[in-house]
């Protein structure tokens, strides 16, 4: 099949993830979309792995990979921690640095 | 002989910060002790002149190399002085005058209880002038020139609780300071062209420069003389000088501060001499002063405030001399020696007067004092009689020579110049025999004692009672024979100058000289000033002596009060100066205010205007902030494919 297709999909995925981290309110739903957009590069990146021969894409998506858990470790837990304070998992009601 | 020259300047020096920092313990001798130091350098300046006068006219200049002050590489300043027959003639003249004025200070200054602080400061002009005149080198000149400047602030400022007197002072000082600045300019331009500011060197060079520098430096060098020797444009303060004890006017006036003008030019002849336009101007100045001068004097009723009209006149005359380059230099000098003599006589007596009068200084007031105070009467006499030019008297011999040399200047120039000498002359006899019937002769115009409380120019020390007459007394011996050695001075000292033309000799080598031809013969030169000399007492006895004095002063001419108020010199200062120095500031006030901190508030304002809309943009809602991230990152890959396109 050809390649391109798949950067029409990273595009598509990173597009939706964009619109959902500028949209949307709730914490975990712009968490997600953060994820959505990384896999959306991660996918592009093997890709043009594909399409040059070579290995370098898809050493640098395992490079991703490995930064997107530790994100997702300290995110959520940020995440959590804001839910309990404040009650609320909107991001716009964290505004303040203080309480 | 040469280690000899510091100690005359030590001399006076150490008199004046003994006595100044000597505290009331030296209350008692500190008169005698600066009365001594002072003799003490007329001694030495005797013993140093009689060394010169052994030596033959070529190896006559000595000079004394006392210490390096600032050895720099291509800046060597020295303290070192050179003693010259020019220096020495002016070192004779204020040692010789000066100490003559320290000893009638004792007497005149009896009562007054800061009389040592007074000897102090006198030793301290003393002082700073023979620095002036034996430094081998402009800067330690200004240095002298300084100190002048300094001792003349504090001595006519000597009573200063008189706040006319305080006031006098501070002008002085200011308006010295105009032609202190002429004097820096003119010695950082000869550093600047000749690398040096030692006489020998500049004065030597001057052949190997452009007139048009010459010029400058010789301008700038004016404008210092006028300072000091009160001279048109900057002569205003000497008539409020005489706010100072009497023989600080005597000092002044004869053997210190206002001769130092002339000394600068005579000094610095070659670069006259190679620069005409600045000499034509010093022979302006010096004939408009002459004129100036001597109008003033013509209608003050203040003995001294007439006697200082007369020395800017004669000051004057000296500049006009010097300014005719070497047909002048040593005529100019001769008058001021003679000068030296009669016009501290004539100071020493009017104080004299007005110690007898309970200092009153209104000649007005005055009248037929001849009887009652014989001395002062024949010292002033004499005095009064060189001053106008008296046939054989000193006056007669040193104006007449620079008369001629003016009219030897040649041309137009020459009958013009020779022409405002010759009037000066006639007006110098009117307003001198003025002074002398008013005050010696006529009917007695005395008037009692004013309040004190009314009238603070009464001296302080002297005990005068409201309303009490004046009993006109002889002054003490220690104030007389001060007098009457002047008073020989100002009548043999002319002759003496001029029998075989010793004076031009004495100085020919320092300053050259250049025999004058005026158009007409010397002869009728001579005749012609003694008949305009004649001319003047004349119309004086016609109006002063014939008639008697009103002792209320009538409205008179538009001239005479004008000349009252010194030819409206103070208020053409005030229009001019003060009135447009106040727009100026007041101008640049509002340029400051307006240009300069507006730009800098208004650079201040936008600022702050920016910054408080760009603070808007750090709302806190993350979700804006990834919006300028995206926007941020399509504009940077639309740019960079823009980029590729191109």
């Amino acid at each position: 099949m050809n390649p391109v297709n798949y950067l029409y999909l990273a595009a598509l995925l990173f597009t939706i993830g964009a619109t959902g981290v500028l949209i949307r309110r709730n914490a975990i739903v712009v968490f997600m979309c953060v994820e959505l957009m990384l896999n959306a590069c991660n996918l592009a990146l093997v890709a043009f792995s594909r399409m040059h021969g070579n290995l370098d894409g898809q050493i640098i998506a395992f490079f991703t990979m490995v930064v997107a858990a530790a994100e997702v470790v300290v995110g959520l837990a940020i995440i959590v921690s804001l839910f309990r304070s404040r009650h609320s998992a909107s991001v716009d009601d964290a505004s303040l640095m203080k309480l | 002989m040469e280690n000899l020259i510091a100690l005359l300047v030590a001399a006076p020096l150490l008199g004046a910060a003994v006595l100044l920092c000597g505290g009331r313990r030296l209350d008692a001798v500190g008169h005698w002790l600066g009365t001594a130091l002072a003799a003490a350098s007329f001694v030495i300046g005797v013993v140093l002149f009689a060394d010169m006068a052994g030596k033959d006219a070529e190896h006559r200049e000595i000079g004394q190399h006392l210490f390096s002050w600032i050895p720099v590489e291509g800046f060597q300043a020295d303290v070192a002085f050179q003693l010259d027959q020019l220096s020495m003639t002016f070192v004779l003249l204020i040692t010789g005058v000066g100490s003559l004025i320290h000893v009638y200070s004792i007497g005149y200054m009896e009562h007054d209880e800061r009389r040592r602080r007074f000897f102090g400061y006198l030793n301290l002009f003393l002082a700073a002038m023979l620095l002036l005149v034996l430094a081998d080198n402009y800067l330690l000149l200004y240095v002298g020139w300084e100190g002048v400047g300094l001792a003349s602030y504090l001595l006519i400022g000597f009573w200063q609780h008189k706040p006319s007197a305080a006031t006098a002072a501070k002008k002085a000082f200011l308006v010295n300071r105009v032609g202190d600045m002429g004097l820096s300019i003119a010695i950082m331009l000869m550093f600047t062209t000749f690398g040096t500011f030692a006489f020998g060197p500049v004065l030597e060079s001057t052949g190997e420069t452009s007139e048009g520098m010459l010029t400058a430096i010789g301008l700038m060098l004016l404008l210092a003389a006028c300072g000091k020797s009160a001279q048109v444009p900057l002569q205003s303060w000497l008539g409020d000088a005489m706010e100072g004890p009497t023989p600080v006017s005597a000092l002044i006036h004869a053997a210190t501060m206002v001769t130092a003008g002339v000394y600068l030019i005579v000094r610095s002849g070659e670069i006259f001499n190679a620069a005409p336009d600045a000499q034509l101007a010093v022979t302006v100045v010096g004939a408009v002063t002459l004129l100036f001068g001597a109008i003033v004097g013509c209608a003050k009723d203040d003995i001294k405030k007439a006697l200082a009209g007369s020395t800017m006149s004669q000051i004057g005359y000296m500049i006009l001399a010097a300014g005719l380059g070497p047909i002048g230099y040593v005529f100019a000098i001769m008058h001021l020696v003679t000068h030296g003599f009669f016009k501290a006589g004539l100071f020493l007596g009017a104080g004299s007067v007005m110690h007898g009068m309970n200092d009153e200084v209104d000649m007005r007031k005055y009248g037929g004092l001849r009887k009652y105070m014989p001395v002062t009467f024949v010292t002033f006499g004499l005095g009064y009689l060189a001053i106008i030019g008296f046939p054989g008297l000193s006056g007669f011999f040193s104006k007449d020579k620079i008369i001629e040399a003016a009219f030897a200047k040649g041309g137009t120039e020459g009958w013009i110049l020779g022409g405002v000498a010759l009037l000066g002359a006639a007006i110098t006899a009117f307003y001198m025999t003025r002074v002398m019937l008013m005050t010696f002769f006529g009917e007695e115009r005395w008037q009692p004692a004013p309040d004190p409380d009314k009238a603070p120019s009464v001296e302080p020390g002297i005990e005068v009672h409201p309303g009490e007459m004046p009993h006109p007394h002889e002054s003490p011996k220690v104030m007389t024979i001060p007098m009457i050695v002047l008073a020989v001075g100002s009548v043999f000292g002319g002759a003496f100058f001029s029998i075989g033309d010793r004076f031009i000799h004495w100085l020919e080598p320092v300053t050259d000289h250049a025999h004058g031809h005026p158009p007409i013969s010397a002869l009728a030169v001579t005749m012609s000033t003694v008949a305009v000399m004649v001319i003047g007492v004349g119309l004086a006895w016609l109006q002063y002596g014939r008639r008697p004095v009103p002792v209320v002063a009538p409205r008179g001419s538009l001239l005479t009060r004008a000349a009252r108020r010194d030819l409206l010199q103070d208020d053409f200062n005030h229009v001019v100066l003060v009135r447009g120095g106040e727009h100026l500031t007041r101008s640049l006030v509002y340029v400051d205010h307006t240009l300069v901190d507006g730009v800098v508030n208004g650079t201040a304002a936008t600022m702050g205007g920016l910054s408080g809309r760009l603070r808007r943009i750090q709302n806190g809602y993350a979700r804006s902030y990834a919006v300028s991230m995206f926007g941020g990152a399509a504009i940077l890959i639309a740019a960079t494919l823009l980029m590729r396109a191109v």
